[in-house]
C-alpha cells in the first residue's frame, strides 16, 4: 500500500510539474507585462514545451498569472478569481507593478501592491519582463506546486522516515533529512487539528 | 464463449485498453499538429497522460443538490458512451459475441454531445448556456448530413450491419458517403473551423467552463475517446478486408492515424467561423451533396 501511494504521489509531483496550466489576469496593467506573457506563448520562446496551456476558464487553471500595479477596482476580482481556482494553485505576479506598484506608488487610484491582498509564490520583476523571465517564473511555480501536491497528501507522513528512525532516509546525501521531516510533520499537524 | 468474445472487445480491442492510450496519443497528435503548423515544438510525447493525472489530483468546487450530482454524472456517461462507441468498431475480422449495428454505434458517437449540452445548462454559467446552445444548434445542422451520409452508405450496401458494412468491397456510393462523414468530423469533434461550442477565450470554455480537476480530466478523456471512435468509424469504413488478425489492426490504426493527421491540419491552417456561417455551410452546401449521395444510393439500389 505504501509503495504504491509513493509511487502514485511521485507521478503527481511530476505531472503537475510538467502540465501547469496559466489563467491571466490583468488588474489595472498598463497592457505591455500581458503582451510578453502572450509573446512567451508564440512559436519564438513555445512555452507549450513545458506544458504550459493558457486557459480560459479559471476553473481549470493551476497557476493563476496578475499583471498591472492592483487598482481599486481590481481588487474584488482578483479575490474573487483565485477564490475560483481550484487547488493546489500558485499565484505568480508578473511584472515590477504587482511587486512595488512601479511608477504607480502613492496613486490614489491603487490598492497594491499585490501581496496585501493574495499570497504571492513567484514574483518576475521588469517592466516589462522578457518572456524568457516569464518563463523561468511558470516554471519556478509549478516546481512549488508540485512541492504543495506532496505535502497535501496525509499519507505523506508513511513514506518518509519517522521521528525514532533517524538515518534511515535512503538518498547520498543526507541534507534531505530535516526537511524531509518538516514535510511529514504539516500534513500530519493539518490532519489532526 | 461469445460473452468472452464481446468481453474483450469492449475491454481490450479496440475498446478500453486500446483505446485510452489512443485517445491521449490523438490528442498530442493534434497539439503537435497546430504546433508544427505554427513553426513550434509543441508540447512534448506524454503531455495528455501529464494533463489527466495532474487533473484527477486537483480538487473539485463544492457542488450540491441534484444539479451537482448532474454535474458529476454527465461526463463519467461521456467517457462510457465514447468507450463503447470504440468497443463496437469492427476492427477484427473474427466474428461472433455482440454484434451492434451503425445505429447503435450513431447513438453511442452522439451521447458525448449530448451531454455536452446538458453539461452546459446544468452548470448555470452563463458562458456555459451559450456554448451549449451553440453545440445544439450545431448539431442540429450536421447531424442531417451525418445521417444522410451514414443512410446512403447503408442503403448502397444493403445493410446496416458493421460486420457486413466493413467486410464489402467499397462501392463509389461508399466513398462518396464517407467524404460526407469526413466534412461532418470537425464539427463533430469540436475543432477548428467548427469549434464554436468550446471556443477558447471567446466565451471562456464554452460548456465546460465551471468544470475542474477530476470532472475536467473525464471531459478530456471523453474528447479523446472520441477522436478514436470517430476516426474509427471512418478507418472501418475505408479499410480493406484482412484475414490476418495483426494486418487489419495495424491498417486500422494506420488509417485512423491518417485521418487524424488530415482533421488536425485543417484545424490548424483555418480560422473559427460563426455561427451562422457554419449553419449555412451544412444546410446549403453540404446537405445538397447529402441528398445527392443517398437518392443516387437508393437508384442504384432499386436499378439492381
Amino acid at each position: 500500500m505504501g509503495e504504491t501511494m509513493n509511487l502514485w504521489n511521485r507521478l503527481m509531483c511530476y505531472s503537475r510539474r510538467r502540465s501547469p496550466w496559466l489563467f491571466h489576469m490583468n488588474s489595472g496593467s498598463c497592457n505591455g507585462c500581458d503582451i510578453e506573457l502572450i509573446a512567451s506563448l508564440t512559436p519564438r520562446y513555445d512555452a507549450e514545451q513545458l506544458g504550459v496551456r493558457l486557459e480560459g476558464s479559471p476553473r481549470h487553471a493551476d497557476i493563476l498569472c496578475i499583471t498591472g500595479p492592483v487598482t481599486h477596482n481590481a481588487v474584488e476580482a482578483i479575490k474573487t478569481v483565485y477564490g475560483q481556482v481550484c487547488g493546489p494553485k500558485a499565484v505568480v505576479a508578473i511584472g515590477s507593478c504587482p511587486a512595488t506598484t512601479n511608477v504607480f506608488i502613492d496613486s490614489r487610484t491603487l490598492d497594491g501592491p499585490l501581496e496585501k491582498h493574495l499570497p504571492v509564490d513567484v514574483f518576475v520583476p521588469g517592466c516589462p519582463p522578457r518572456p524568457d523571465a516569464i518563463i523561468q517564473g511558470i516554471a519556478a511555480a509549478a516546481g512549488i506546486l508540485a512541492e504543495r501536491a506532496a505535502k497535501r497528501w496525509p499519507d505523506e507522513s508513511v513514506m518518509v522516515p519517522l521521528a525514532g528512525e533517524e538515518g534511515s532516509c535512503s538518498c547520498a546525501h543526507c541534507d534531505c533529512k530535516t526537511e524531509e521531516k518538516s514535510a511529514a510533520d504539516s500534513p500530519v499537524s493539518e490532519a489532526q487539528p | 464463449m461469445n460473452l468472452i468474445t464481446a468481453l474483450a472487445r469492449l475491454l481490450i480491442f479496440p475498446g478500453l485498453l486500446f483505446a485510452v492510450p489512443f485517445a491521449w496519443f490523438f490528442l498530442w497528435v493534434e497539439r503537435k499538429a497546430v504546433a508544427l503548423m505554427q513553426g513550434r515544438i509543441g508540447p512534448p510525447f506524454m503531455q495528455p497522460f501529464f494533463d489527466f493525472i495532474k487533473l484527477l489530483g486537483k480538487s473539485t468546487p463544492p457542488r450540491s443538490g441534484v444539479g451537482g450530482l448532474l454535474m458529476r454524472a454527465w461526463p463519467l456517461i461521456a467517457v462510457s458512451a465514447a468507450a463503447g462507441a470504440v468497443g463496437l468498431l469492427p476492427v477484427l475480422p473474427s466474428s461472433g459475441g455482440f454484434e451492434g449495428d451503425l445505429i447503435l454505434l450513431l447513438a453511442l458517437l452522439e451521447l458525448p454531445s449530448m451531454c455536452i449540452i446538458a453539461a452546459g445548462f446544468s452548470s448555470r454559467s452563463i458562458f456555459g448556456e451559450i456554448g451549449s446552445a451553440r453545440e445544439a444548434v450545431l448539431s442540429v445542422s450536421y447531424n442531417v448530413v451525418f445521417l444522410l451520409a451514414i443512410v446512403s452508405i447503408a442503403a448502397s450496401q444493403h445493410t446496416f450491419r458493421l460486420e457486413a458494412l466493413a467486410h464489402l468491397p467499397a462501392s463509389p456510393m461508399q466513398i462518396l458517403g464517407v467524404v460526407a462523414i469526413l466534412v461532418c468530423l470537425p464539427a463533430k469533434l469540436h475543432i477548428n473551423p467548427f469549434s464554436l461550442p468550446n471556443a477558447e477565450q471567446e466565451i471562456y470554455s464554452g460548456p465546460m467552463t465551471e468544470y475542474a480537476g477530476p470532472e475536467l480530466a473525464m471531459w478530456e478523456l471523453s474528447h479523446g475517446l472520441e477522436w478514436v471512435a470517430a476516426t474509427g468509424l471512418v478507418a472501418t469504413l475505408i479499410a480493406p478486408h484482412f484475414t490476418t488478425v495483426w494486418l487489419a489492426a495495424l491498417v486500422f490504426v494506420a488509417l485512423s492515424f491518417g485521418v487524424v493527421l488530415l482533421l488536425s491540419v485543417t484545424a490548424a491552417a483555418t480560422a473559427r467561423l460563426q455561427i451562422d456561417t457554419t449553419v449555412r455551410f451544412y444546410w446549403q452546401c453540404t446537405l445538397i451533396f447529402a441528398v445527392l449521395a443517398i437518392s443516387s444510393a437508393l437508384f442504384m439500389r432499386f436499378r439492381s
